[in-house]
């Protein structure tokens, strides 16, 4: 049985190594690279901690990778990236940060120390800029300095940035994005509250003709991949 | 300390689209062959409708060997090199047939002599300059029969256009003749291909559902397709897509001739004095085994194939194994598949399931379906629109300048619009140049310590050209059907691609191609190449089913002339 503290010795290994290819432009991580094992019959790390958990929004689970302080300032940026509004619950609901969280202890592990540095020059980025930490500035503030980050203007501003702050700010996108709409197997889209708002019809393993034709939906489905037995967990 | 291993009669290295070809016919015809493979295998059941998995974190090409050996790129040889993240290729039994789209295309009769149809037709200063493309050794006539064969045994779903001369309007009328139809219809329409397909129609052009190596329905005990929306990039849960792992790979294996070594890295292959190929050195595990084999056959996609020869240098092969005319790696071309079109559509498609290969397809503008006189480039492109799509990939829509990228407004857009979105996937001719080519990087190793593959290729005028022309006629489609606004995107750069071609060119004239018109190379007659390293022209649309039909033709040769080859 492969335990995730194999799994995190082996990533680290390869990221130590050099093996492990850097962060791409559009903040998708670098592959996790493992050795080629023979996946009939061996078990899988279960870094879930079930599909079927429904988390209370707001109560805080044992963190795996970022700090408490880390944590609070993520859960005000996402939810400003994708917020809670008029149309609905938005990534902080979703349970975005607990999916990054998971996901910088494990296969984006190669992305835990620029979550370090990024977050830093950011609330750094907030006090010389706007005179407050980013968690206690008014939403339209925060807005106005993430528009800096994303736009790469805060780069030259002292705060720390590796390089542009619009790598880091793509980065933050690209997994606000994965932990809002993908399956929650992976401990964000709780609730289906992602699928929902985009409208998704659900993981269906087997599509009928009428449930592509022009006009109608077919009815939602809440499950996770997993949910079916068939499949060897990832 | 290697380890020698019992002498077999062939061995080829790679069990993807066409060394998993290659076996069955060898294997039936009573040959002993070992297939040796960089990955493991793989089943249904890890092909879970898991985007994250799939799409996002590139599972299950991450884990493999060919990630660590990434090609660098270079637009030209005075640019500085840059390396991609990811491999686009995966290894395994049935290699990057496990997460292919499976569009298995026949090659337009033209792509055969796109050299001296050209002259013909239009004269020889049409030829791009610096193209160093020639006609192939043999037209699509003699192919024919082995994409009959490939259609068949493998089972590929579609709708003949053209059989024996008589033309089908439900099918592609542009197509070579074939000799009957397919043994499947082709997959389903959907709403929405249905719709693009009456646009098509109404400009007065020729739409039909192209060719898929997936299951219609039941073929040889194996699943139809459940259209679940997630074998882009990933498994079939249902078997249903007709990889060389559920088909050819298990029938050749069932022959009792035919043993798979997984895990097998291949490094070099070694040759005699006389200078013909003995056998093959593999690493498993850090420990280095040799397969004394009479015949060599390499499948391992065209960057490997390229790599694994420069590799192999010997006193008879200086500059690497069959390239003492210097041809190994040039006359490379990677097809123009990127240069799409996102149309937003004011009402909902309805595309959340599907697959790549269950769509319409136009191919009035495709190779030289139409008059190129009057314009300024040759060859064409196949126009694609499918349904397809997973969520994560919904809410990354681009949002055409009517809403920001993130915040409460651009909630409230993706909310009304994730469902209204299509990209057409647009295949264009890419034709081989000098100036485009594979070498070793000289910096860049791989974790044994062996260089990695630098290409150095660029899109020239007649590709741009060509993009510009057919993103004019996607527009032209998606604006018919009811599209209200087009983005085009941008046509790129020539990286690591799934669709790569040439390295080892085939042609009956060996100072300018690698292998003979049998795949076998003129310098060292018991090696065969296999896979689109030995293709000198793309035409516009997927290999797969071209390779896999040559591949077919070059063991049917070694079985019909085995002394000859292989003494």
């Amino acid at each position: 049985m492969i335990t995730r503290r194999d799994l995190l010795k082996v990533a680290g290994a390869a990221a130590a190594a050099g093996a492990a290819p850097s962060a791409r432009v559009d903040g998708a991580e670098a592959p996790l690279s493992l050795p080629n094992l023979d996946r009939n019959g061996t078990e899988h790390p279960d870094v879930s901690s079930g599909v079927a958990d429904v988390q209370q929004a707001g109560s805080r689970e044992p963190l795996l990778a970022l700090t408490a302080d880390e944590h609070d300032l993520l859960t005000a940026i996402v939810g400003r990236l994708i917020p809670a509004d008029a149309g609905g619950p938005g990534a902080v609901e979703a349970g975005a940060v607990t999916y990054i969280d998971r996901a910088l202890a494990g296969p984006l592990s190669g992305s835990r120390e620029a979550y370090r540095r990024g977050l830093a020059a950011l609330e750094r980025y907030a006090r010389s800029s706007r005179g407050g930490s980013f968690r206690e500035l008014a939403p339209t503030d925060q807005d106005s300095l993430l528009i800096d980050v994303e736009t790469g203007a805060a780069t030259g501003s002292g705060a720390g940035f590796d390089g542009s702050s619009a790598v880091f700010f793509a980065l933050l996108r690209a997994h606000t994005w994965q932990g809002t709409f993908g399956d929650p197997y992976y401990g964000g889209n709780r609730n289906f509250v992602g699928w929902d708002l985009i409208g998704y019809p659900g993981v269906r393993l087997a599509v009928t003709p009428d449930d592509q034709r022009l006009g109608q939906l077919p009815p939602r489905l809440r499950r996770s991949a997993y949910d079916n037995d068939q499949f060897h967990r990832a | 300390m290697s380890q020698t291993l019992a002498p077999t009669d062939v061995v080829i290295v790679g069990l993807g689209a066409a060394g998993g070809i290659a076996a069955l016919p060898l294997a039936e015809a009573g040959l002993e062959v070992v297939g040796l493979e960089a990955g493991t295998r793989l089943t249904r059941r890890d092909f879970a409708p898991d985007e994250i998995r799939n799409n996002i974190r590139d599972w299950p090409q991450a884990v493999q060997k060919a990630n660590h050996e990434v090609p660098t790129q270079r637009p030209n040889a005075n640019a500085p090199t840059t390396r991609a993240a990811s491999h686009p290729m995966m290894n395994g039994v049935g290699g990057t047939t496990l997460h292919y789209w499976a569009q298995s295309w026949r090659l337009n009769p033209w792509d055969f002599t796109v050299a001296s149809e050209t002259v013909r037709r239009y004269g020889r200063s049409r030829l791009p300059g610096g193209t160093t493309v020639e006609d192939w050794p043999f037209g699509y006539d003699e192919l024919e029969p082995y994409y009959d064969k490939v259609e068949w045994e493998t089972g590929v779903a579609g709708r003949a256009g053209n059989i024996k001369g008589t033309l089908d309007p439900q099918g592609n009328v542009f197509e070579g003749p074939r000799q009957r139809d397919y043994p499947m219809p082709p997959l389903r329409g959907t709403g929405f291909t249905d719709l693009m397909a009456a646009a098509a129609r109404g400009l007065g052009w020729k739409p039909f559902a192209g060719p898929a190596q997936i299951n219609s329905r039941t073929y040889q005990d194996r699943s139809p397709c459940m259209y679940h929306g997630f074998c882009n990039r990933g498994g079939c849960h249902v078997d249903a897509k007709n990889g060389t792992s559920v088909t050819t790979i298990p029938r050749a294996e069932k022959t009792g001739r035919f043993r798979v070594v997984t895990r097998a890295h291949v490094t070099t292959i070694d040759v005699d004095a006389r200078g013909r190929a003995t056998a093959v050195r593999y690493v498993t595990d850090g420990q280095e085994f040799v397969q004394p084999a009479r015949v060599i056959l390499l499948a391992a996609y065209v960057y490997e194939n390229v790599r694994l020869l420069l590799l192999s240098r010997s006193r008879a092969f200086p500059k690497g194994l069959s390239n003492n005319h210097g041809q190994v790696g040039r006359h490379y071309l990677s097809h123009a598949q990127t240069g799409s079109v996102t149309a937003l559509f004011p009402f909902n498609l309805n595309t959340w399931y599907g697959l790549p290969a269950q769509g319409t397809a136009v191919d009035d503008f495709a190779d030289d379906n139409f008059d190129h006189a009057p314009l300024d480039f040759i060859g064409g492109g196949n126009l694609w629109v499918y349904s397809d799509r997973r969520p994560i990939g919904a809410a990354n829509m681009p949002t055409f300048g009517r809403a920001p990228a993130w915040g409460s407004a651009w909630k409230a857009f993706v909310r009304e619009h994730a469902d209204r979105v299509n990209t057409a996937y647009l295949q264009k001719t890419t034709l081989p140049y000098e100036s485009n080519y594979l070498d070793l990087d000289p910096e860049v190793k791989d974790p044994l310590g062996f260089p990695v593959i630098r290409i150095t290729a660029d899109y020239q005028e007649n590709e741009r050209r060509l993009n510009t022309f057919i993103q004019d006629r996607m527009e032209q489609w998606y604006r018919a059907a009811g599209a209200v606004q087009v983005q085009r995107n941008p046509l790129g750069t020539m990286g690591p691609t799934t669709h790569a071609y040439g390295g080892t060119r085939m042609g009956d004239n060996p100072e300018t191609n690698v292998v003979n018109r049998w795949g076998f190379s003129h310098e060292v007659p018991n090696l065969g190449l296999l896979g689109g390293s030995v293709m000198g022209t793309s035409g516009a649309r997927n290999p797969t089913l071209t390779l896999q039909a040559l591949a077919w033709r070059t063991a049917d040769h070694l079985v019909k002339n085995w002394k000859s080859v292989a003494d």
